[in-house]
């Protein structure tokens, strides 16, 4: 496998490692701080 | 290839390309799940009602045989003093499984941990759903108390010492990765566990046991894909551009202590006191953070406007253990817990005065400061043992340090709690209640601070020689 291939494959597998435990984790603190918008209502 | 070779230590090694930048993600496959263990609480009313439904069933004592009306009346539902102990079993069983499998984990290499940890933590969630089904709460204690327990100890430490060796250039930022997970994970599972018990609840059913099978299939699936990226470096791998400092720091060791020698050496132990101060300020006061805000600010701060506090003292309690741990590799993990305990110390004392004076903006700013520094506590640790005891066995000793948090577990909400009904027994108002407790805690980590301050170099005689050391040791 070339250079370029390995690093093509690898940012593939980058993104979706990170979106797999990103998307989840952004969802729940956007949840959190829309609630923690009432402290200062 | 067969499932146990597939989890040997030696099917991990990296291949050449592998970027190490995978391995956070893996780490986070495990932590964002057993973190769920912070938003069990969900589960306490719905637990409590699984039998009269909208309300807790007192019918009657089934197993008490004196009485007539255990033969005929229908059983009573679980109180929440009952259900509390699910919560306390699975945290000490996490000690003291870090504890006692840490050399396990360590020798095994990360796969075999973290899949270990996702069968047990899933596993748990699944045993516990037949003990909601059969309304046994013993067996909700063996599920997700013990078993998941041992999950959750499992998980803590699986990615750290790998973690550590794929980034020997930032120690500090990688493990602070994964522990930030463990403080993020409550913000997925509580609307989660939420959302899923309204999708299963009907008029006569609470959905609690659907949950949990759901739950723990879902963190069993992601685990164990967790697990199955993770990978660990070949032997002599250094990333690319990196060059080990020449003159190697002071506080920072190249040598290599092994886990039974380190518990012998005055640093683990004050350590281990840092830890267990730092935590003990901070996780007495988040227990009691909602009703803290509503007695000292009465009026001003509501029911829902309190549990967007709480929220907020966790956003920065995930945020702080990235950004501390990160900080440490720039200034030193001495200097760091110097910063937690002189900064922690004046923003407690602050608090009273926040109160007296009637400003919430201090009063929420002292805590969420506060609560940075006391997840920066936790993730910064890792990388401070691998400064004084080296990489070796450093999941090991972090396993045994994990003790630290199970005795602050217990140390914190006591001290606050007491003191707290002590005050308000004597006549002192609600909302001055908490004043000498702040004061209290600003003193426990003055003491954290003479710790800290007494920590050297791990004397050249606990370093391991050889590999014979390993096996006279043993």
């Amino acid at each position: 496998m070339s250079n370029a291939q390995a690093g093509g494959d690898n940012t593939i597998k980058l993104v979706l490692a990170w979106g797999l435990v990103g998307i989840p984790l952004a969802w729940g603190v956007v949840e959190t701080v829309i609630n923690a918008l009432k402290l200062f209502q | 290839m067969s499932l146990f070779s597939f989890l040997d230590k030696k099917h991990t090694i990296a291949r050449p390309g592998y970027s190490r930048w995978l391995v956070p993600p893996a780490a986070l496959c495990i932590h964002l799940c057993i973190g769920q263990a912070y938003a069990f609480s969900v589960f306490n009313i719905p637990l409590s009602k699984l039998i009269g439904i909208t309300h807790p069933a007192a019918n009657g004592a089934p197993w008490d045989p004196g009485k007539l009306m255990a033969i005929t009346a229908a059983p009573d539902d679980w109180k929440l003093t009952e259900l509390g102990w699910i919560f306390t079993i699975g945290i000490f069983i996490l000690g003291t499984s870090a504890a006692v499998l840490g050399r396990w984990v360590e020798e095994g290499g990360p796969r075999r941990a973290m899949f270990t940890a996702a069968l047990c933590f899933g596993g748990g969630f699944l045993i516990s759903a037949i003990g909601v089904s059969l309304h046994q709460l013993w067996i909700i204690y063996l599920g997700y108390g013990f078993i998941g327990g041992i999950g959750l100890g499992l998980g803590y430490i699986s990615p750290v010492s790998t973690l550590i060796k794929w980034f020997p250039d930032r120690p500090g930022m990688a493990t602070g990765m994964a522990i930030m997970g463990f403080g993020g994970a409550a913000f997925i599972a509580s609307p989660l566990s939420v959302w899923l018990m309204a999708r299963f609840s009907t008029p006569t059913h609470v959905g609690v046991a659907e949950t949990f099978v759901a739950m723990g299939l879902i963190y069993m699936v992601f685990m164990l894909i967790g697990s199955i990226i993770v990978r660990i470096p070949a032997e002599g791998w250094k990333p690319a551009g990196y060059v080990p400092p020449a003159q190697p720091k002071k506080l920072v060791t190249d040598k290599h202590v092994y886990v039974y020698q380190a518990l012998k050496t005055p640093q683990f132990w004050l350590i281990w006191w840092v830890l267990c101060l730092n935590v003990t300020a901070g996780i007495g006061v988040l227990g009691q953070a909602s009703a803290m805000s509503q007695e000292m600010f009465p009026g001003r701060v509501t029911a829902a406007a309190a549990a967007g506090f709480v929220g907020l003292i966790s956003l920065f309690n995930m945020l702080g253990r990235f950004f501390w741990a990160s900080m440490s590799d720039l200034i030193g993990r001495k200097n760091t817990y110097y910063c937690f305990f002189a900064l922690g110390t004046i923003l407690y004392a602050l608090v009273p005065t926040a109160g007296n004076i009637g400003n919430l903006t201090l009063f929420v700013l002292c805590f969420l400061i506060t609560f940075s520094m006391y997840g920066g506590g936790f993730a910064t640790v890792p990388a401070y043992l691998k400064d004084m005891f080296g990489t070796r066995y450093v999941g090991a000793i972090h396993g045994w340090l994990i003790t630290a948090w199970s005795a602050a577990g217990v140390f914190g909400p006591v001290l606050v709690n007491y003191i707290r009904q002590y005050q308000i027994d004597s006549g002192v108002p609600k909302a001055q209640a908490y004043n000498v407790t702040m004061y209290i805690m600003a003193g426990l980590l003055v003491i954290g601070f003479l710790c800290n301050a007494a920590i050297r170099a791990v004397h050249e005689r606990h370093h391991m020689k050889h590999d014979h050391a390993v096996a006279a040791a043993e």
